[in-house]
């Protein structure tokens, strides 16, 4: 997988609250299965992801994702998005769906499956991911890692050529961190690249390719997973390693 | 001082025992005053008045069904315009924002009997429109469709953004984030007060009386007339309100207990 953003500017607000999040990024990067965005919150990470998922517009610059320049115009964009599978740190279910028809909606409306193959689907992907008890339920009767489950199977049932996670873990105690991150650590078997932003270093490191390190809406360093965590370049990235680490 | 206290007194805080001393003396005293009145009414009633109102009973049981047909046409008209005014409000094209704007103001801040006026003397003669009935729903409508366009309209703003990004990142289009996703829960928070309103609508429709309609409440102002006898006309009339109105209010809060859920 290859993504790159040139001179990429993202603002948010208006008037007098006008926030630049993104200033003038670029990044060029390849890598095989997982590329994992580090930093300090409000540096940019979500946003970046966010734009490489097609749910916001850079102000300026473009967005491409192995050779395919993510589109501005919403009719293109929507198909652009139909490719990809996001998880949200807050899981972002449909509460009066049940955790099945959460998976089998996209499959069907959009996927342009039947009911039985789209069924079908849904069934297998919810085996793999151990919910195959929990179909019936409604988000709301399930744990926080059981909903981040049914997220994750929704996102990968319908076979996306990228997997884009923002901060999957935030909103979960450890014991159901520990088991959301086993499992997209088990998706990375599966070949699909994924693209990650985590404030989780440990599992980071052992996960990722590459690493991105964003802090002022920049992009100061993209190494290996390897280099970044041994041996930063910048007094930026090495302070902030320091802090996360040291706990 | 202290009556201001009573009156903010914190809902869930146990009220101390002078206050609710208070309240039980001050409820006794009007529910007391109420029913004496009825009682005394209903006293000087006679078998003979009860009689001649009996005769009448065929006017009071077509009004009665005249008064459902009206509410439910008007509550089907109401439900139409109330979502298209809640969808202009929302629509990205500023005149129809400002237009259903305008609809919603100006039907909340007249009183219905101007409406009523208005509508059937200038409007509907205006246009031609000779029947009442036909005039009545759609005054009806007109009415409570304002105050659905807002209900709905709060149903559908009071669904978070995460929902509708939700629905964009699977690639829903604008219509199936209606169909799949905001229709659905918005229908489960506006349920309740829908059916309040639909209470409303059945007691507003007897000030359709003002034009002639031949509803429940002009039956027995003419049953009143016709027999001179005031509480028997009119004390019938009131548990015919009733008897419509409560088993719609039961289903309100029975819709309000089903409909929850967690988000």
């Amino acid at each position: 997988m290859k993504l790159e953003a040139l001179g990429v500017s993202k603002s948010f607000g208006g008037g007098d609250t006008v926030r630049q999040v993104i200033a003038d990024l670029t990044l060029k990067v390849e890598f095989p299965n997982v590329l994992t965005l580090l930093g300090p919150s409000g540096g940019g990470k979500s946003t970046l992801l966010r734009l490489f998922a097609g749910l916001e517009l850079p102000d300026a610059g473009s967005l491409i994702l192995d050779e395919v320049v993510v589109p501005r115009e919403e009719t293109p964009l929507r198909a652009y998005r139909r490719s990809l599978g996001v998880v949200f740190q807050s899981f972002n279910l449909f509460p009066h769906m049940s955790a099945f028809q959460n998976v089998l909606l996209p499959l069907t409306a959009v996927h342009g499956l039947d009911k039985d193959s789209g069924s079908d689907r849904a069934t297998e992907v919810m085996r793999r991911l151990g919910l195959a008890d929990h179909g019936d339920k409604l988000p709301s009767q399930l744990s926080g890692g059981q909903r981040q489950r049914v997220a994750i199977a929704r996102a990968m049932a319908i076979r996306p050529r990228f997997l884009l996670f923002d901060e999957p873990t935030s909103a979960l105690d450890p014991e159901m961190t520990a088991e959301v991150l086993s499992l997209i650590a088990e998706l990375r078997e599966s070949g699909t690249p994924m693209l990650l932003v985590t404030h989780e270093m440990a599992f980071a490191r052992r996960i990722s390719d590459q690493v991105a390190y964003l802090a002022n809406g920049k992009v100061l360093e993209c190494t290996s997973s390897g280099n970044f965590f041994a041996c930063p370049t910048t007094e930026q990235a090495r302070r902030f390693l320091e802090k996360v680490l040291s706990y | 001082m202290r009556l201001g206290l009573l009156l903010i007194e914190p809902p869930g805080k146990p009220a101390s025992g002078w206050i609710i001393g208070i309240w039980v003396v001050m409820l006794t005293l009007i529910v007391g005053l109420f029913c004496s009145g009825v009682i005394c009414g209903v006293a000087g009633t006679t078998l003979g008045g009860w009689e001649s109102v009996w005769f009448y009973r065929d006017a009071f049981w077509k009004g009665w069904l005249l008064t459902i047909i009206l509410s439910i046409f008007s509550l089907a008209g109401s439900l139409l315009i109330g979502l298209v005014a809640a969808l202009a409000r929302r629509s990205i094209i500023l005149p129809l924002r400002s237009l259903a704007l305008l609809y919603v103001e100006v039907i909340r801040g007249t009183p219905l009997l101007v409406q009523i006026l208005v509508f059937y003397y200038v409007v509907a003669n205006g246009m031609g429109l000779e029947n009442r009935l036909v005039a009545g729903v759609i005054i009806l409508s007109l009415f409570s469709g304002a105050y659905l366009a807002e209900m709905i309209r709060a149903g559908i703003e009071a669904i978070p953004s995460s929902q509708i990004e939700s629905a964009r990142s699977i690639g829903l289009t604008a219509f199936q984030s209606y169909r799949f996703v905001i229709a659905p829960q918005a229908l489960r928070h506006i349920l309740p007060p829908l059916a309040g309103q639909f209470a409303s609508l059945i007691k507003d429709s007897s000030l359709l009386s003002i034009i002639g309609i031949g509803e429940f409440t002009l039956a027995a102002q003419q049953v009143n007339s016709a027999t001179f006898r005031t509480l028997e006309s009119y004390l019938p009339l009131a548990i015919g309100y009733l008897a419509l109105t409560f088993p719609v209010s039961l289903l309100s809060k029975l819709l309000e207990k089903s409909m929850r859920y967690e988000a």
